[in-house]
């Protein structure tokens, strides 16, 4: 049927996202719905690069006021205290639980800064066309998948630390406006990472190049 | 009906390369020759270990969300919080979005996952698996994403250390219970095989399964 190395794309074959039954597209704009599972087919994401972009945008926004508003606020005996993210990692370091300070510290700002950037060179060595590495980036795209989830890390600290440390008038802890904005550079980058389609990554080595829905 | 293990072509997910997934040994996989993308699985163990695995983490999940994660006492007061008494004390504390994000990662998506998984499992064994149970499994893929008991986890321990500062701390039941979880999570998703539910599946075109792997059949056109 078709050489040894061939995408579905090239057969004029369309895989289906949700049950990965192979189909042959109704039509070539509009591929119809799976026969076994009824999901809508496409042979890319839809627009999946201008997609990934504006929620890598969104999310980079929102990393600045995440990292410089306080997370946290303590109040004890009357006199409160503000902390950052980076504050919360440098007490942690100074009790002496430096290991628990390093987690914290790749969780919420090494990661999340990672994926910005690791979606960001994905994105442009696609729009390149760039055939280079194209293993590296696909294993590159399916760490940041994978890793996403953990810099949801300091928003679990905080609600938990909220919830105990409730002993009015004594001492008690109140979120600040920085966990809202950390918690959305969480999501908007899972949901970039989900937006974005790796089979472009493949594309520009293929013969024949499809169009990208 | 006539062996449907037969080899069967399907193009990887990550890059689209068609190739042909090969009869495999139980405890093996297939991964894709050009990216490295795991295609099939074809797990060890009894068929029926996803189910049994799914009930003892439906009742561990009703155990750790009933009973305190971890509580606290310093100066003869006490306090204790249970997951949701988290998600809600942030809920109160002005900052809803954070209460509900926390709430949907450590609460609705686990257990959303833990039931549709149970229906599918209980569904599939029928002959042959009724359409719908596809819905529920793509919803449980869903859920599984943004299930982040493991993350909740260590985010408690954490906190538990930056408090153990201030005021005497001990982690309840809740927190083995979240232990066990953070193992049976992973386990479920070891020993179930989505592709072997896939290929018994009933169509949902109305067709019952293929007795032979298809070529390509033809798509429905859009309406």
């Amino acid at each position: 049927m078709t050489p040894a190395l061939a995408t579905a794309a090239q057969a004029g074959l369309v895989s289906c996202e949700a049950c990965h039954l192979l189909s042959q597209p109704a039509s070539a704009t509009e591929p119809g719905f799976c026969r076994r599972c009824g999901e809508e087919l496409e042979f890319r994401r839809h627009a999946s690069i201008e997609k990934t972009w504006a929620l890598i945008i969104a999310a980079a926004i929102c990393y600045i006021p995440a990292n410089v508003l306080p997370v946290l606020n303590t109040t004890s005996l009357g006199v409160s205290e503000p902390d950052t993210i980076l504050g919360g990692v440098a007490f942690l370091y100074s009790s002496g639980s430096w290991p628990l300070a390093l987690i914290v510290l790749v969780a919420s700002v090494m990661i999340p800064l990672g994926k910005l950037v690791a979606l960001v060179y994905l994105l442009l060595s696609v729009q390149r066309g760039s055939v280079a590495n194209s293993r590296d980036r696909t294993r590159l795209y399916r760490m940041v998948e994978f890793i996403g989830r953990w810099s949801m890390l300091d928003v679990f600290v905080d609600t938990f630390t909220v919830a105990l440390v409730q002993l009015q008038p004594l001492m008690s802890v109140a979120p600040g406006t920085g966990v809202l904005f950390f918690a959305a550079v969480v999501v908007l980058t899972m949901l970039a990472a989900e937006a974005f389609d790796p089979r472009l990554i493949w594309d520009p080595s293929n013969p024949h190049r499809i169009r990208h829905g | 009906m006539t062996s449907r293990s037969a080899s069967q072509a399907v193009a990887c997910p990550d890059c689209d390369l068609l190739q042909q997934i090969p009869a495999l040994p139980p405890g093996d996989k297939a991964i894709c020759t050009r990216c490295g993308c795991l295609l099939a699985k074809k797990p060890l163990g009894p068929k029926d270990l996803p189910l049994a695995l799914t009930i003892a983490a439906a009742i561990t999940f009703v155990v750790a969300n009933a009973v305190p994660l971890m509580d606290l006492s310093a100066v003869g007061r006490s306090a204790s919080t249970t997951i949701v008494g988290g998600a809600y004390e942030m809920w109160m504390q002005d900052e809803a979005i954070t209460g509900v994000l926390v709430a949907f990662c450590a609460v609705i998506a686990p257990g959303g996952y833990l039931l549709f998984m149970l229906t599918l499992l209980l569904g599939a064994r029928r002959t042959p698996p009724p359409s719908w149970l596809g819905e529920m499994l793509r919803w449980a893929s869903h859920f599984e994403i943004w299930s982040m008991l493991e993350v909740m986890m260590l985010g408690i321990l954490v906190s538990l250390v930056k408090i153990a500062e201030l005021a005497t701390v001990a982690a309840g039941i809740g927190m083995y219970a979240v232990g066990a979880l953070m193992l049976l999570f992973p386990a479920i998703a070891v020993t179930f095989d989505a592709r072997d539910l896939w290929q018994r599946i009933e169509w949902a075109d109305g067709e019952m399964p293929p007795a032979e792997p298809v070529g390509a059949p033809v798509a429905e056109p859009a309406a």
